[in-house]
């Protein structure tokens, strides 16, 4: 599995260098300007983010009925993708508010829900980190949660009154966007398949680990 | 009566200076150019934001997986040692 990460985040990091020169390139938005290039770097991982909560809980789900540790391990490499993910779609988020809103942050719909299924998965990771053994069951059901907020979370712009821009955009957005935009999404995804294969493999090193210090006791 | 003077005198002054309050607010169409909030810093900073964290989370999981590995290493060997 080792193996396979190096070429993929060589191909990341490829496109993420090139990346800022194809946004540089594409066109500017009309009432924003400038700082509507931020979206290039806000919406992939704010997207991934709520994939990547929705993947946590059905591996999850298939732990808690098939008691496998490998969907263990994707589990929680993937709630802790979604810890970076969304901490990068909230700072990114606030910095493009400022310019575009006039203020860092709103209590609405869209940002008040994505901080709370956030907070969920920074307290499944606290939860593995001090829940000692048998928190693997507890984080699990607690990524079933996470994932049931992730709908409201991407409806909510449609469904409540925002200040956000509705989910509506992407599908529409011109082709000098939209391509600016896909190309830093597939980045962003290499990364993420990158990370979350290098994240298994430790927690498979650490079971190993863990079985071999059980092996020497004996 | 001195302190009642002197408090008296700095009331007075206090009244006699303040800027009035302002009875409405104008509304303009556009901002003056020297008012208005640069985008570049943002977008650098949003930029550097996520390579930053990119950066530090795919180093912190290569020291990880290094310290797991060299105690595997270990271990393994710690084990064969022990055989008879």
């Amino acid at each position: 599995m080792r193996k396979a990460v190096v070429p993929l985040l060589a191909a990341a990091g490829l496109i993420f260098m090139t990346a800022p020169i194809i946004i540089a390139r594409a066109r500017y938005e009309s009432t924003m300007g400038l700082v509507q290039k931020i979206f290039y770097f806000h919406m992939p991982p704010a997207m991934l983010m709520l994939l990547s909560a929705i993947f946590c809980g059905i591996v999850s789900a298939i732990f808690l009925v098939r008691r496998r540790p490998f969907y263990d391990w994707m589990a929680f490499a993937a709630a802790e993708l979604t810890v970076l993910y969304g901490a990068m779609a909230m700072v990114t988020g606030p910095l493009w508010a400022r310019k575009a809103w006039g203020v860092w942050w709103v209590w609405d719909a869209r940002l008040t829900m994505s901080l709370l299924m956030w907070m969920v998965f920074v307290s499944y990771l606290l939860l593995r980190r001090y829940g000692g053994p048998g928190s693997e069951t507890l984080a699990a059901g607690l990524a079933l949660f996470g994932m049931a907020t992730a709908p409201f979370v991407y409806l909510s712009v449609n469904i409540w009154r925002t200040i956000h821009p509705l989910t509506s955009v992407v599908p529409t957005l011109p082709v000098d966007f939209a391509f600016a935009l896909w190309y830093s999404f597939a980045g962003f995804l290499l990364l993420y398949i990158a990370l979350m294969m290098l994240r298994m493999t430790i927690e498979r090193q650490r079971t190993l680990l863990d079985h071999l210090y059980l092996e020497s006791e004996e | 009566m001195k302190r009642i003077c002197l408090a008296a005198l700095l009331l007075m002054n206090t009244v006699a200076f303040a800027q009035p309050g302002q009875s409405e607010f104008k509304p303009v169409t556009e901002i003056p150019a020297s008012e208005q909030l640069p985008s570049a810093p943002l977008v650098i900073a949003a930029y550097a934001f996520v390579w930053l964290a990119f950066v530090f989370y795919a180093w912190t999981m290569w020291r990880k997986l290094g310290k797991v590995e060299q105690e595997l290493r270990t271990l393994s060997a710690q084990i064969v040692n022990k055989r008879p």
